[in-house]
């Protein structure tokens, strides 16, 4: 095919990258006063490649080679990534400025991490795959240690970076004993590889290294501990980035991988993700009970989270595929609400950030208050909210797959993990009012805030849409 | 009589080279220098691996991969020693044993 041909199914990705070496461009001739403008160039980029991603005609296509993939679930995943980007950079705009740390190395910085999910969410390849993952964490490295003048920032930065790149130094390990035993680079050869040698010693130590990889960008236990620190370290606007976007590409991708080269080894994986999986749900569970800083307590939610999400990657089959991309949906929209709530605890214009900061927020602040308040319940799977239907789908693929044990242990990990959450929403209405938040909290927070909220609460209004949706993703993925 | 060096051998060197690359990156205690450098060892690991299967199974694919490898190795150089930068100027040491300022 030639390239022509190929290049109109990297719409997405050539916009992305474009538009960050233009933008960079015009923030370095116009110097530290563009910053603005550059963010709302890269907002802007973001939305373009949105629009493309979400009005393109859906196809399963491959492009050079084979390096790159694309169909449904590539371009379900590649929404939720462009949507949580451009959304949480819309949030770093009233941060930066509120901060005085506005310069346009933050928005390129933000495009280039996202263009890195982009290609290896589109990975068909283990050289595509291993380039992806390092150009979206390498500007991740750079972005939480952006606010350079702050201890916690630095540190923030350098536990991310080194624990970051031991962990794709494994991924890399895993991926060049792969290409061993196989003498390929493409999913496709190497899952033919493992297909006609299931049992090979150089494949299983390959998958395991490879988990391991992966485990760590998805924030699992036992290889979580940079977590918390990094979410408390990092700028507010950074932490809420690092919990949607990175998380929803390392785990659509680790779903392409599992069920794509590595299918042949099932039985093994299924086992392995399934006690990854139990792990996170309890320890998030557990160890959030005694946070007292707000970013910490999200910290172990998403760990908690992203073992409930991969209990539909355990489970596999069409049906839990299907709960992931719902679970990673309705984690999109609950995190980003309660990050908008977190970015308007403003107090004598500094970011306040302990729980306690919140006490009584009903009687200050009554629709902030009602809006975390939906978002905690939401994050603690109460019916008729949003996270709801995320836990439940993902557990009803676990039963139909026979984990019926993995859904039980998820249940009950849900109801302890429901005590923190809890215990936010208590310090708001019947705690004694501390002093007031700053504001105004600004539009295109409280705007992004109301439809979170609102999606929040209706989210079973548009329940049957987006599971089509999510299905249709599905059987792309096992069609090819 | 000495056993002429085959894949294994390369395999051996390799898996240990990362051994020592995580261990040196867990129980380090003194210097964060010393992290970046196991962080290298780690990837030179994977390049040696690369290239090594790469001359026994007579395919270029992991040479090739093997330089994408080293390029990725020498950004992430770059970024590291400059968080590293960071850290120094906020902190006044690089040492790794220094109590965080963050826990839970």
């Amino acid at each position: 095919m030639p390239i022509a041909d190929q290049l109109p199914l990297l719409w997405p990705e050539l916009i992305l990258g474009l538009g960050a070496m233009g933008l960079l461009l015009l923030g370095v001739f116009n110097g530290e006063g563009s910053a603005r403008n550059v963010t709302l160039g890269a907002v802007a980029t973001l939305l373009a490649a949105l629009a493309v991603v979400v009005f393109a005609p859906p196809k399963t296509a491959q492009a050079f080679g084979g390096m790159f993939v694309t169909n449904d679930f590539v371009l379900f995943a590649k929404a939720l990534v462009l949507a949580g980007s451009a959304a949480t950079l819309v949030l770093a705009l009233r941060f930066n400025a509120a901060e005085a740390i506005e310069r346009f190395e933050f928005p390129i910085l933000f495009l280039l991490s996202t263009l890195g999910m982009l290609l290896m969410i589109s990975a068909g390849d283990l050289i595509a795959l291993y380039l992806g993952l390092e150009l979206s964490s390498l500007a991740l490295y750079v972005l939480a240690a952006y606010r350079r003048d702050s201890a916690r920032s630095a540190e923030a930065g350098l536990k991310y970076f080194v624990l970051g790149a031991l962990a794709s130094g494994l991924l890399v390990y895993g991926a060049s004993l792969l290409y061993g035993i196989s003498g390929t680079t493409s999913f496709a050869g190497v899952g033919r590889a493992i297909n006609a040698a299931p049992g090979s010693l150089g494949a299983l130590v390959g998958l395991v290294f490879l988990a391991a990889g992966f485990a760590f960008k998805l924030s699992l236990v036992p290889f979580h501990m940079w977590t918390p620190d990094v979410y408390e370290g990092a700028p507010t606007p950074v932490t809420a980035f690092f919990a949607i976007a990175p998380k929803i590409a390392a785990l659509t991708l680790l779903t392409r991988v599992l069920q794509g080269p590595l299918f042949g080894l099932i039985d093994i994986w299924q086992q392995l993700f399934g006690v990854l999986a139990l792990a996170s749900m309890a320890f998030g569970a557990f160890a959030a009970i005694a946070q007292s800083n707000i970013k910490r307590l999200m910290a172990y939610s998403s760990i908690g989270h992203m073992g409930y999400a991969l209990v539909g990657v355990a489970a596999g089959g069409a049906s839990g595929v299907q709960g992931v991309l719902l679970y990673l949906t309705i984690y999109l929209v609950m995190n980003l609400g309660t990050f908008a709530c977190i970015l308007a605890m403003r107090r004598d214009g500094r970011m306040v950030e302990e729980i306690s900061d919140l006490a009584g927020l009903n009687r200050t602040h009554p629709g902030l208050a009602m809006a975390l308040a939906i978002f905690m319940f939401s994050l603690a799977g109460l019916p008729p909210l949003a996270g709801f239907f995320g836990k439940l789908y993902v557990f009803l693929a676990a039963v139909e797959a026979g984990f019926v044990g993995l859904a039980i242990a998820g249940l009950l990990s849900s109801v302890v993990a429901a005590y923190y959450y809890m215990r936010v929403v208590k310090v708001m209405y019947f705690d004694e009012p501390a002093d007031a938040f700053d504001r105004p909290f600004g539009r295109v927070t409280t705007s992004i805030l109301g439809a979170t909220a609102v999606a929040t609460v209706f989210f079973f209004l548009v329940l049957s849409p987006v599971l089509d949706s999510a299905l249709r993703a599905a059987k792309s993925l096992f069609a090819a | 009589m000495i056993a002429p060096v085959g894949l294994a051998h390369y395999l051996t060197v390799a898996a240990v080279l990362l051994t020592l690359g995580v261990l040196g990156i867990f129980l380090n205690r003194k210097n964060v220098i010393v992290m970046l450098m196991s962080i290298e060892l780690i990837l030179l690991a994977v390049n040696l691996q690369l290239v090594a299967f790469s001359a026994h199974l007579g395919n270029l694919a992991g040479q090739v991969f093997a330089m994408f490898v080293l390029t990725i190795a020498a950004a992430e150089a770059a970024i590291g020693l400059a968080i590293l930068v960071v850290y120094f100027r906020n902190r006044g040491s690089i040492a790794a044993e220094d109590p965080s300022m963050m826990k839970g």
